[in-house]
């Protein structure tokens, strides 16, 4: 193996790359893209949901409900409708989100010291908002109708909850998203190398030029891998650096540890890719296995957006053979949880040993058409 | 000879007709283009199904009992109940948590401090910790909410049973919230993202075949034979996009049967306003798809054209994430894009069993984006053949 060699393969290689303006926008544009769609478009905090409230009992107490429930911002009291059919209507065209009904003699009820009912309609289409809003609905009657039973006194149940978050005490959706989204990126990168690489030089017949060079068979793998690996550890870094500029992401971990795992896990990537593109050697094709193969389960079953806990458990057990499983838990680790490999070592390990399968993988499939 | 005495229109028609079953012969011909067509939609389907999922249920929780008394088993015995939290853990060394937290084993830590029970009976209103991994916001926003709620049910039930000091019998819980949620009364996260996965994978094969199609004959060479073919411009435009469009419904019914079957969604509304909505989105996903294949000259440039608008189309389409809680400028760039109007449809013809006068903003936008689409494309297809 020569290092002059190999670097040639890699310059090639680059200079290829950087003729085509799609590869660039991928590798230098989309991630800050992502970054900026996620970071700012998305988010599952619920507020400010829209609510039609009947009130058929129009008291000055059910006037104080209203109230407690727009309070917290979480709530936005937006229709006022006379009789319930009217906001059946309303759930039906999704003008809301949710209808509380308050019969007539909830005020008597209430004072008269029985149990005064509240019913609340919610749009369960959407399972996740209602269940968040249906949770915070019952907290805020439930203070509502404790503050008005003990007149100002201090409320004491028996038991309270002490709730603590750690990692992401504000609950930020955005400081879950970024560490998650590098792994993302990471992931197209790996594919985009798959359809441009050995597939291209196949179908180009520049595969046979390759052979006839004095260049090895690991030299040109590793002349390939080269250039996108630095792509990779240079987007890492873009999005870590943006994450911080533009939302405050902490990284409390190490930064070392940090890029030492990215190369564990993007080796594994791109040598996957190389054996995607070496073994079907057409780029459309290789694009879209890689698309399957990588960027799919790092965005599905990665628990980058969904807990793999809820999976069915066939499905639970599909995530294990996920690299980027592995590489999300290191990343929120890192980002988040201030852990390091003391905690990390079984994922440092998985992703260290597919790597090296990957690229032991990657040669094999290389074998058959250039000589050693 | 004969193909002056055919009227004009006539001859226009045969020729497309003639296109459409080369286009589809093409199609099918292959059994991996055949697997791509008919078997990827319902693979996907599955996958996705049961993926996209942000039921919080069965959390890991890990558990230090400092006070080992019957009310703290019955209190811990109401979050197992409930089906939101499992037990992974027990200990009695509250650094544990640190660690079970840390290393991901749980998700959630309870730790009842000693003399809970007594401070309980005496009033003094003691408070159990509930930690929680931010890491994930939203299994973190819905499990505290499950906590809270879990233990708010435990403690009135024990107030009114007049355990409590200050706060009396019988008074925490005067009102009770009647909650009932309609479309999905189980609140089932399936129910919502399984219809609009339907509409995601019938753009992606609609621009996948369009865009793949045309760009693919020109790679190979055969464009040019099409274009010295009497095919005109517009013939050669619709004799490349109906099959697609036609191969795209009957994978638009067999995802639907999919979702209706295997996954036990409800269909509500009428097939007539779905399929209505389909072919209005489908045109509009054409007409991007044949857009891509104006601006790409090789299939690679076409996939990667295809990947950098499905992305912003998806994220923005509120079938991950709810459109209303973007800010505004993302909620004004969502109103031009279909997948969000689809997904808007779909959703409320399956679950709410809307019709047409129930949705006017997404038809409207919808059948302008088809038209305006199909307008665009057809120019820019013209200028490039032509």
């Amino acid at each position: 193996m020569s290092g002059t060699r190999l670097l040639a393969m890699a310059r090639k290689e680059w200079i290829q790359l950087r003729r085509d303006p799609r590869s660039m926008i991928l590798a230098f544009v989309l991630p800050l893209l992502l970054l900026v769609f996620f970071g700012y478009a998305i988010t599952w905090d619920v507020e400010n949901l829209a609510l039609a409230v009947v009130d058929e009992d129009a008291t000055a107490l059910t006037r104080e409900l209203t109230a407690t429930l727009e309070a917290t911002g979480d709530f936005r009291i937006t229709e006022w409708p006379a009789h319930r059919d009217a906001a059946d209507r309303l759930l039906v065209t999704g003008a809301v989100r949710g209808v509380v009904v308050i019969p007539p003699g909830f005020t008597a009820d209430l004072q008269g010291g029985r149990p005064a009912a509240l019913q609340m309609l919610l749009d369960g289409s959407d399972a996740n908002t209602a269940t968040i809003a249906l949770n915070t609905a019952d907290a805020l009657v439930g203070r509502f109708a404790r503050n008005v039973l003990l007149q100002g006194r201090i409320l004491e149940l028996p038991v309270r909850v002490e709730p603590r978050i750690w990692y992401n005490p504000e609950l930020e959706s955005r400081d879950m998203i970024v560490p998650g989204l590098v792994a993302v990126i990471m992931s197209i990168i790996a594919a985009m190398l798959t359809a441009l690489t050995i597939a291209r030089e196949w179908e180009r017949g520049t595969m046979e030029q390759l052979a006839s060079t004095p260049v090895s068979r690991v030299e040109v793998l590793l002349g390939k891998l080269l250039p996108y690996l630095l792509i990779g550890l240079f987007d890492v870094a873009m999005t870590v650096a943006a994450g911080r500029l533009l939302f405050g992401t902490p990284l409390n971990g190490s930064v070392l540890e940090l890029a030492l795992l990215t190369f564990f896990f993007l080796t594994g990537a791109l040598g996957l890719g190389v054996f995607i593109s070496a073994a079907v050697k057409s780029q459309v094709l290789a694009t879209q296995i890689a698309m399957v193969a990588t960027y799919l389960p790092a965005v599905l079953l990665s628990g980058f957006l969904f807990e793999i806990a809820s999976m069915p458990p066939a499905l639970q057990g599909v995530t294990f053979l996920i690299p980027a499983r592995y590489y999300i838990t290191v990343t929120r680790g890192i980002f988040l949880k201030g852990v390091g490999l003391e905690v990390l070592w079984p994922q440092a390990l998985f992703m260290a040993v597919f790597a090296l399968v990957a690229l032991g993988l990657a040669l094999r499939a290389f074998r058959k058409e250039l000589p050693s | 000879m004969t193909p002056e005495r055919i009227p004009p229109r006539r001859a226009g028609l045969a020729r497309i007709r003639a296109l459409v079953r080369k286009e589809l012969r093409q199609l099918l011909r292959d059994p991996k283009t055949r697997g791509i067509i008919f078997v990827s939609p319902i693979l996907q389907l599955i996958l996705f199904g049961y993926a996209v999922n942000t039921d919080v249920r069965r959390v890991p929780t890990w558990v230090v009992d400092h006070d080992r008394t019957l009310e703290s088993r019955l209190l811990l015995d109401a979050f197992t109940a409930s089906d939101y939290f499992r037990v992974v853990g027990t200990h009695d060394d509250p650094s544990t948590l640190r660690s079970a937290l840390d290393g991901g084993r749980a998700r959630v830590g309870i730790w009842i401090p000693a003399g809970f029970a007594a401070d309980a009976k005496g009033g003094r209103s003691p408070a159990i910790q509930v930690l929680l991994d931010g890491t994930n916001s939203n299994t973190a926003t819905v499990a505290q909410g499950y906590a809270q709620r879990i233990v708010n049910e435990v403690a009135t039930g024990w107030a009114e049973a007049g355990m409590a000091g200050r706060a009396g019998g019988g008074t925490s819980g005067g009102v009770e919230l009647r909650a009932r949620a309609w479309f999905n009364p189980s609140l089932l996260s399936q129910v919502y993202n399984v219809p609009a996965v339907c509409g995601v994978i019938v753009l992606l094969m609609a621009l996948l075949l369009t865009a793949m199609g045309v760009v693919r004959e020109r790679e190979m060479g055969t464009l040019d034979q099409l274009l010295v073919s009497p095919l005109s411009a517009a013939e050669l435009m619709v004799g490349k996009t109906v099959p697609v469009a036609a191969i795209a419904l009957v994978q638009l019914v067999i995802v639907t049967a999919v979702a209706l079957l295997w996954f036990d969604i409800p269909l509500r509304g009428a097939p007539a306003v779905l399929l209505l909505a389909s072919l209005l989105f489908i045109l509009a996903g054409l007409s991007v798809g044949l857009f891509i294949s104006t601006v790409s000259q090789t299939q690679q440039e076409a996939f990667l054209s295809m990947f950098l608008f499905l992305l912003p189309a998806i994220i923005l389409s509120g079938f991950l994430y709810p459109v209303e809680t973007m800010p505004e400028l993302f909620r004004t760039l969502t109103l031009a894009n279909p997948l969000r109007h689809y997904v808007e449809v779909v959703r409320a013809v399956f679950l709410k069993g809307a019709g047409i006068t129930d949705l006017p903003v997404q038809f409207s936008f919808l059948g302008v984006m088809a038209a305006g689409g199909v307008a665009v494309a057809s120019h820019r297809f013209r200028r490039m053949v032509g």
